[in-house]
């Protein structure tokens, strides 16, 4: 439980940039490191922490703390992903707020920013193996990846209907034997 | 009382704002237009500062939010408020979830998702991109972190601190 607490606590704090910039940590730390879940698993969390209310970043936290260690799980993993923020925002509300435009902090965000493009690139690509199979993979990808790039759908309907075209072939087998 | 109102009022962002990240941008403009807990222009700074400090924008909104009003007990409030739906549900999911993993159904839509999850991460990766590859030499220095993430595999962090020192010194 301690662990479950310091890997989410972790994962909070060098989140830069919400839910997708924390998808490298997350296989860092849950899949690689503490074998909590698969890359499978993850993006189920994902797609089910897109779908429902709240932030991404959390509810995937929930979702593990829940899986391994119960209710109590759930709650822990959320308090240690949102901690470290409360912190930091609190103390930049109280005292930091003029530091926050320091140049030497500007300069600092912008390689973390190159570093986190970096990081989700690379996780795309150890993923896509898991992620992508055969050619019912392969279109639904592309069709998912064109609607986003060139119509700016919400990913929510996305989520929606990737959900429904999964049950297609399921149907069109049961057809063929009839 | 000031406390329950910081909690029913992320309550319901929380409850609502579906997608996550700059989904609950809207939700909190409405807000700052109804309570004298943030301005219009300090939701506008925020958004711009959560994006150089860690965590999701909606907790950072909902802790500053909480503390301007009524300090440390009001960021606790308005925080707590904002992820109690989300818990309860993905609880109650998470539940499900373990309980019906093997049905065929469940397995065909999982089977259907997870191409589009790709798409998802591919499409968060670009919107970053636009944001952090903004030269040439930006570029370039893009180009030296995939390879050696992609070579040598340390932990994220450790890049990440890393490409905090190469920023200072390079003044990007």
């Amino acid at each position: 439980m301690l662990q479950l607490f310091l890997s989410f606590f972790k994962i909070g704090l060098f989140t830069f940039g919400g839910g997708y910039a924390m998808l490298p940590l997350l296989q860092d730390e849950i899949v690689r490191r503490r074998r909590w879940a698969t890359d499978e698993e993850l993006m189920d969390y994902y797609s089910i922490g897109q779908c429902t209310p709240g932030i991404i970043a959390v509810n995937v936290a929930t979702f593990i703390g829940t899986r391994h260690y119960g209710k109590a799980g759930g709650c822990l993993a959320t308090l240690a992903i949102v901690l470290p923020s409360m912190i930091i925002i609190t103390l930049i509300a109280a005292v930091l707020a003029r530091y926050m435009h320091n140049e030497y902090l500007t300069h600092a965000f912008a390689g973390i920013r190159i570093a986190v493009t970096a990081l989700i690139l690379n996780t795309f690509f150890d993923m896509w193996k898991k992620g992508v199979k055969g050619y019912f993979g392969y279109t639904v990808f592309a069709l998912a990846a064109v609607i986003l790039f060139f119509f700016n759908l919400s990913a929510v309907l996305i989520v929606i209907a990737a959900a429904l075209t999964g049950l297609l072939p399921g149907i069109a087998r049961r057809k063929k034997t009839k | 009382m000031i406390y329950w109102l910081l909690f029913y009022e992320f309550f319901k962002v929380g409850l609502f704002a579906i997608g996550g990240g700059l989904v609950t941008v809207p939700f909190l403009f409405d807000l700052s237009e109804h309570y004298a807990w943030f301005s219009t222009k300090e939701l506008a700074d925020m958004i711009a500062i959560a994006e150089s400090t860690p965590g999701p924008l909606g907790v950072n909104m909902a802790t500053f939010a909480g503390y301007k009003t009524a300090g440390i007990p009001g960021a606790v409030a308005a925080t707590f408020g904002l992820v109690l739906p989300s818990l309860v549900i993905i609880m109650i999911i998470a539940g499900l979830l373990k309980k019906f993993k093997d049905n065929p159904y469940v397995r065909q839509v999982l089977s259907g998702i997870r191409p589009a999850v790709m798409a998802l991460i591919l499409m968060a990766g670009y919107e970053i991109a636009r944001l952090a590859i903004l030269s040439f030499e930006n570029f370039i220095l893009f180009v030296l972190f995939a390879l050696s993430i992609r070579f040598y595999k340390a932990s994220p962090v450790f890049y990440m601190i890393v490409a905090a020192v190469v920023g200072i010194i390079f003044k990007l």
